[in-house]
């Protein structure tokens, strides 16, 4: 196969055959397997092994309780019985209470469930398999009506779009200092990013465990990390756009990763006040708007030197902000494990690609690159930041 | 705010739609379901205003959204725990050469799935298929041969409570898969009794449900009656070591959802068994009403007047009792987690049609 491919019709049909047959094989030895393989054997032996996650206990009204389930598991599961701390409940199911695998299923019980005391759901299933999840403050969830729209839109745009516009009226500073320090604020968006890097890997893995086993949460990040800058990467060459060395590419760059980071703290407080955690809601918001105030300043710091105008500033901190507010809805509303990992972890991965990026940039210049004695430290004086703003964000 | 679901939202208010929807599901779901209405508190179901029974007995119960219990119904064609109540298994009677009376009863351990609460099966070791095994009955004195084949899984024996040889008790004598075994013994002393599997380890063959009611009537009866046996028991799905299910006769809720139907003023005689596993006590309280309790049965003239029953595992007694009251009672046990996890019934007592 090393002489190079003379070009014909025939050729690449006989290469897809090539391709497809171990496919053919593989199927083949499928049916084979199902049909005379020693899997008989186990079924006789063990009870079905079932898996039911919970994504969400909602509290949509008064006296009802609404809980979502998603099978992760190999095998179908059927509904049986609903405990609600520690009794039988009668109970609606949709759209059936037999549970496809990778399917869900939303229960809802008619309990007079009291504000503020913990809700333990049990769900026992037809083979006596029982599942539970515990609500530690029960409180009505938040619905999709004009005041919780308007509440959680308030909420983004305080976390969000306040701060970052905030920081970017760092310009006028950044545009006049020297070109050392600009590198110095370049290393210092560096270690902000990183930071909120590693934040966000570490808030998929947590998630990673409400994702039912099936849709393998661990997987998703590493699609999320590793396939994110790779895409981006590959995109900014396809499309010739200025992201790799021009400054205007560059800030949009870091306003998009800051706008992904900022739609994952809206889904965070969002999915607070939606399960009750009012007060950790409260801590949240006041944490987010120190935290994001410094994201504002990353944001700018490329294009100090090139007199943006207004516009392109505002679009920047639009792009940058406003996802607080998508967030926000999202995790209020209709809060889902699975989206949540995937936003987090694209995210994360983005943080990769553009850090590689101002990298280049950096040791492009005059001032040396990462290593340089003051952009180091302005890289960990970003870490030190994130991490002093971040002792206000209770989650 | 507070708000019920099935009000009416102030205008104006957002989630008025929501309300309304909620509303609508709410009637019909309570609807479908037709089943009783119960305070958490497991009270007071007895009637106080005529809407209430209305909506009790006609299935309606449109304004009491919260529905303590378990949805849908059991297949009443592998175990009807209302049949068993009043199902008492006297044996083939014969008369031997000496006069004496002989019962031959035929039990045969066998491995079934059976439905503990709707939808929730169970994989059990049975008595002659159900849980609780077979009510044998007989009177003091008879000649009882019981003759027991072990079609399950795992050894088995029937350890019967009573006065016996030491070689009839059922707890040496294993009886693997394939053999049988004859216990033959006379039977005494009068009183309520229980028979079980003895096999070890116990909790694991007694949890999986073998075990049953053994009554042996006194030579001169007792007063006619409305008779009915209940066994208390639990039932562990999940392997925990703790039960998911209690119930009286196996089922959770059944005799909630299908209350047992008396007379005002008869007699009812209650054989109240506990066999519950892994828990160390069960009872009975009865409501709007006291009874006689004769401990074990054994003794017909001495009892105690209560109205509630604590009972250890393998303890049993009888209870008597007759209804001043239409209407319908509530019975459960009275710790308040066995009720709400299936252990809770109703007597449906109808007005005498003579009084």
């Amino acid at each position: 196969m090393s002489e190079p491919q003379p070009s014909g019709e025939i050729r690449p049909l006989s290469l897809a055959l090539k391709g497809l047959f171990p496919v053919a094989l593989l199927a083949i030895f499928l049916v084979l397997f199902v049909r005379f393989g020693p899997l008989g054997v186990f079924r006789a032996a063990f009870p079905p092994v079932e898996e039911l996650t919970f994504e969400r206990i909602a509290f949509p009204d008064e006296g009802l309780i609404r809980i979502y389930l998603v099978n992760g598991g190999p095998e179908p599961v059927t509904i049986a019985q609903v405990q609600v701390n520690e009794a039988y409940w009668e109970y609606t199911v949709e759209p059936s209470p037999v549970v496809e695998r990778l399917a869900r299923a939303v229960i809802e019980v008619s309990y007079p469930w009291v504000d503020g005391d913990p809700v333990a759901v049990t769900i026992v299933t037809s083979t006596g398999v029982t599942f539970s999840e515990e609500v530690d403050v029960a409180t009505r969830s938040p619905e999709m009506n004009r005041r919780y729209v308007v509440t959680f839109a308030l909420l983004g745009f305080y976390v969000g779009v306040i701060p970052v516009f905030l920081g970017l009226l760092w310009l006028p500073f950044l545009a006049d200092v020297s070109e050392r320090w600009l590198a110095f604020f370049l290393s210092f968006t560096i270690g902000l990013l990183v930071f909120l890097g590693v934040d966000a890997v570490e808030g998929a893995f947590e998630l990673t465990d409400r994702v039912g086993s099936a849709f393998q949460g661990v997987g998703l990040v590493l699609l999320g990390v590793v396939g994110t800058p790779l895409i981006i990467q590959a995109l900014s060459r396809l499309g010739r756009t200025p992201v790799k060395g021009g400054a205007l590419g560059l800030s949009f760059l870091v306003a998009v990763v800051i706008g992904l980071h900022n739609l994952g703290e809206g889904l965070a407080i969002g999915a607070a006040y939606s399960v009750g955690e009012v007060t950790l809601g409260t801590t949240l918001v006041f944490g987010f708007l120190l935290h994001n105030t410094t994201e504002g300043l990353g944001i700018v710091a490329p294009i100090a030197k090139t007199r943006p105008s207004l516009g392109t500033l505002a679009t920047l901190g639009l792009i940058a902000g406003t996802p607080a507010i998508l967030g926000a809805w999202i995790g209020g509303f209709s809060f889902s494990p699975i989206a949540n990992v995937l936003f987090l972890s694209v995210g994360a991965g983005a943080v990769i690609q553009v850090v590689i990026v101002l990298g280049k940039h950096l040791s492009r210049g005059s001032t040396g690159g990462l290593s340089a004695p003051l952009n180091a430290v302005g890289v960990v004086t970003g870490l030190v930041l994130m991490y002093l703003t971040g002792l206000f964000v209770a989650a | 705010m507070k708000r019920r679901p099935d009000e009416m939202a102030p205008p104006g208010d957002p989630s008025t739609e929501e309300t309304k929807g909620l509303s609508r599901r709410d009637l019909l779901r309570s609807g479908v379901v037709g089943v009783v209405g119960l305070a958490a508190g497991g009270g007071a179901l007895a009637a106080k205003s005529p809407t209430r029974t209305k909506s009790t007995s006609d299935a309606d119960p449109a304004h009491s959204n919260h529905v303590m219990g378990v949805g849908g119904e059991i297949d009443p064609s592998i175990f009807d725990p209302t049949a068993f109540l009043k199902e008492f298994d006297y044996g083939n009677v014969t008369t031997l050469p000496n006069g004496q009376v002989q019962r031959e009863y035929f039990i045969t351990a066998i491995d079934r799935e059976i439905e503990v609460a709707p939808g929730v099966y169970f994989a059990a070791w049975t008595y002659n298929g159900t849980v609780p095994g077979p009510t044998i009955r007989c009177t003091e004195g008879d000649r009882l041969k019981v003759n027991f084949t072990n079609a399950g899984s795992h050894p088995h024996t029937i350890h019967f409570h009573g006065i016996h040889a030491a070689g009839m008790d059922g707890v040496f004598e294993t009886v693997a898969p394939g053999e049988s075994f004859v216990y033959e013994f006379d039977a005494a002393p009068m009183g309520l009794h229980l028979y079980h599997c003895h096999t070890v380890p116990l909790k694991r063959h007694i949890h999986k449900g073998l075990y049953g009611a053994f009554i042996i009537d006194p030579r001169d009866g007792r007063p006619e009656a409305n008779e009915m046996v209940m066994v208390m028991n639990g039932f562990d799905t999940n392997f925990d070591g703790d039960n998911e299910v209690y119930a009286c006769n196996t089922v959770a809720f059944h005799y909630q959802k299908h209350p047992i139907e008396i007379e005002q003023g008869e007699l009812v005689r209650l054989y109240l068994i506990n066999t519950t596993e892994f828990d160390l006590i069960n009872s009975l309280h009865l409501h709007g009403n006291f009874f006689r309790l004769y401990r074990t049965g054994t003794d017909l003239e001495r009892f105690e007047w209560t109205d509630t029953v604590a009972l250890c595992q393998g303890e049993r007694a009888v209870l008597e009792f007759t209804y001043d009251f239409p209407g319908k009672f509530m019975f459960h046990a009275h710790q308040s987690e066995f009720a709400e996890l299936g252990w809770m019934g109703v007597f449906d007592v109808k007005p005498s049609t003579f009084a």
